[in-house]
This record gives C-alpha cells, structure tokens and sequence, in this order.
C-alpha cells in the first residue's frame, strides 16, 4: 500500500514538474523577445539614418499611439515584403513613452506580427533632433525619411501603398 | 519624342517640389505676423474671441487636444501656464483643432469633460470647421502661439512647444513659453522665438 502510495505520489510530482519546466521557458523567451527592442537616444539613431552600404532605406516615425501612423504601418508592412530582395528595408522608428514599452509596444509588435525593423527612439531634446532629421519637420508624426547614397527625401504626411511605392521608384533603378 | 521627356523630367521635378513640405510656406504664420482673431465656441457654448480679454496684453493660444498623449502629458502644464499668466495679463486660450468625426473623443461633450476632471480655468475652444488652425499654421497638437497685443493686432512672437522635455516636468531645462512670456512683460527680447516637438498631427 505504502508503495502504491509513493509510485502515485511520484507520478503526480513528476507530471507536475514538466508544465513546471516548461513554464520558466516560455518566459525566457518572453524576455529574449522583449531585449530584442532596441533603444536609442539621437546620438544612437544616427548611425540608421545615415547607412552608406548601397541600400534604400525607408525610415517611418511613428508611434502606438498614434492613429494615422497605425494606419498606414501595413503599407510599410507590404513594402518591406515586396522590396526586401531589391535592396530596400523598412525602419520602423517607434516614439512610444519608455512608461509604454511594456505595456503597449511591445505586444503591439507582437500582435501585429511586424516584419520590419522596430527601433525604439527615446530622446526629451526635442528641438535639437527635429531640426537635424529634417529643417522642414514641425515635429508632427507620421513622418518618413526615404534615403539611399545617392538622395534623401523628407515626408511630414500620411501614406497609402500607391505613394508610397511611387515615392520609392524614385529610390530605386 | 525629345519634348515628351523634357515634359516627363519637368513633372518629376515638378512633384518632386510640390510634395516637400515646407513649415512656414503653408500659410502658417512666423514670427512677427499679426494672428487672426476669432469667434469659436467655448466648452461652456459661449462664442469667445481674442477682443473679449480688454485688459490681456497678450495670449498663450495653444492648439490641444483630448486624446492626444502629448497633450495629455502637458495638460497640468499648461493649467499651470494660465494660472501664472492669466493675472499678469497674458491668459491660456485653449483651442481643439481636430476633426471630431475622426476623433469623438474630442468633441465639446468630451472636452467639457475632460476641463472639468482636471479643472481647466481657460477658455477650451473648439475649432469647428477647422479654419482656424491652417491660418495659424499649427501642424499638430499640443502646439503654442505667444501672442503680444500690440496697436497693429495680436503679434505672433513665439511659436513652438510649451518647453523641452514632455516626460517629466522636474526635468524641465528650458521653460520657451514662461520665458518668452517673461521676456515679452519686461520688454526684452525672446531669447528663443521658434521650438520644434513632437506632437498628434491635427486630424482632418
């Protein structure tokens, strides 16, 4: 009876430890996922707004919060998808708070099932940066940058998939 | 065929100028330009107009919102901004330049809400038909016009954010708004006239 009672007690233990072990896991990834998000302040964007490696980059900043801008991120979706083999990538800039990584950008990224690059861009120093992206920003989001080596073109506007393929064609040979 | 593709580069180039924005060329003001009085609703239905206040000396007209989180962010701010003011003869006047069809949430029942949840003491207007804030130039909310009431009409003197840092408020450096206010009171001269921030686009 004794033994029956162990056998038992070790069956349940040991079927309780595998959802056990499985749990820690899943978290662990949770957490991989969630280092993935990349921060940085003006001095750390730079370098992305200013690639030299032949590429066409399309640079959309945009926000969670922001309902135009969610709006208009499948066409940049689409554009990523269909321009990725022809040398062109999609940056998705996120000017969400920091307070709303977690809580918002994050799990938007994850529903969403965003392929493009996300970056989170985090810096007070407003008026420094607005100015030096581009002299003609007002600071108003959604707003893209297209660039490549050759030219560069600022768009404080929304966007469907139409103008923004047509702008790309100027990009792109 | 020669002309057919001088008629193709002229339209690219063409578009190429027409789609750059320009800030100031969008029939927004600068600094120095006289502003445009107006008539518009307030959240309590009264028409308001910049004539009404016989004794400012100037505005903080600030173009917010509801439901924008940058507004949101500032709106302590600027209850602030009027509370200081408002005595010293420059009042916040508050105005809501969005699309309300777009955005419900910011229609006059929820702003009318919203003032009295936080207790606004400045007129909150509403910008039906959205004529106002093209003339202005305002691109997106929360967006500040300091306004000095001079023989000529209401001169546009500062255009820009309330001050430099929307996350926190103790971490303020630079307070535009207060300073060009102060600045404009004792006759001196703005040390900074023109701000950028990032803001809501207006909706239309």
């Amino acid at each position: 009876m004794r033994y029956v009672l162990l056998v038992i007690l070790c069956i349940v233990f040991s079927c309780k430890n595998e959802p056990k072990q499985e749990e820690p896991l899943a978290s662990v990834n949770n957490v991989e996922i969630n280092e993935e998000l990349v921060v940085v302040d003006f001095e750390g964007l730079k370098p992305y707004l200013n690639k030299t490696d032949g590429k066409t980059y399309v640079v959309n900043f945009w926000a969670t919060w922001c309902a135009p801008c969610v709006k208009e991120l499948p066409y940049f979706e689409q554009l990523n998808t269909n321009y990725k083999d022809k040398g062109v990538e999609v940056l998705l800039v996120s000017l969400d708070f920091p307070r709303k990584y977690e809580s918002k950008l994050k799990p938007f990224i994850k529903d969403k099932n965003l392929k493009s690059r996300v970056i989170a861009f985090d810096d007070v120093d407003q008026n420094t940066w607005i100015p030096a992206i581009n002299e003609s920003w007002s600071g108003a989001i959604p707003a893209t940058i297209i660039y490549n080596e050759e030219k560069r073109k600022f768009y404080e506007q929304s966007f469907n998939y139409e103008e923004l393929n047509h702008e790309l064609q100027q990009f792109i040979k | 065929m020669k002309t057919l593709k001088t008629l193709f580069a002229l339209v690219a180039i063409f578009s190429l100028t027409a789609f750059t924005p320009i800030s100031n060329g969008g029939g927004g003001y600068d600094i120095g330009d006289i502003a445009t009085d107006f008539e518009l609703q307030n959240i309590d239905g009264k028409m308001v107009s910049l004539a009404d206040f016989k004794e400012a000396k100037g505005f903080i007209v600030i173009f917010t919102c509801n439901t924008c989180p940058y507004a949101v962010a500032y709106e302590d701010r600027i209850e602030a901004l009027n509370k200081k003011y408002a005595d010293q003869g420059y009042p916040v006047v508050a105005i809501m330049p969005n699309n309300t069809q777009v955005k419900p949430k910011d229609d006059l029942k929820f702003m009318m809400k919203r003032a009295q949840e936080k207790g606004f003491t400045f007129p909150y207007l509403i910008d039906k038909g959205q004529k106002i804030y093209p003339q202005y130039g305002a691109t997106k909310t929360p967006h500040v016009y300091v306004l000095e009431k001079t023989d000529k009409g209401n001169v546009v003197q500062y255009i820009g954010a309330i001050d430099d840092n929307y996350k926190d408020a103790n971490k303020v450096k630079e307070k535009y708004v207060e300073d060009a206010v102060d600045a404009l009171m004792i006759g001196k001269e703005i040390r900074t006239t023109k701000t950028r921030a990032i803001g809501c686009s207006i909706k239309v």
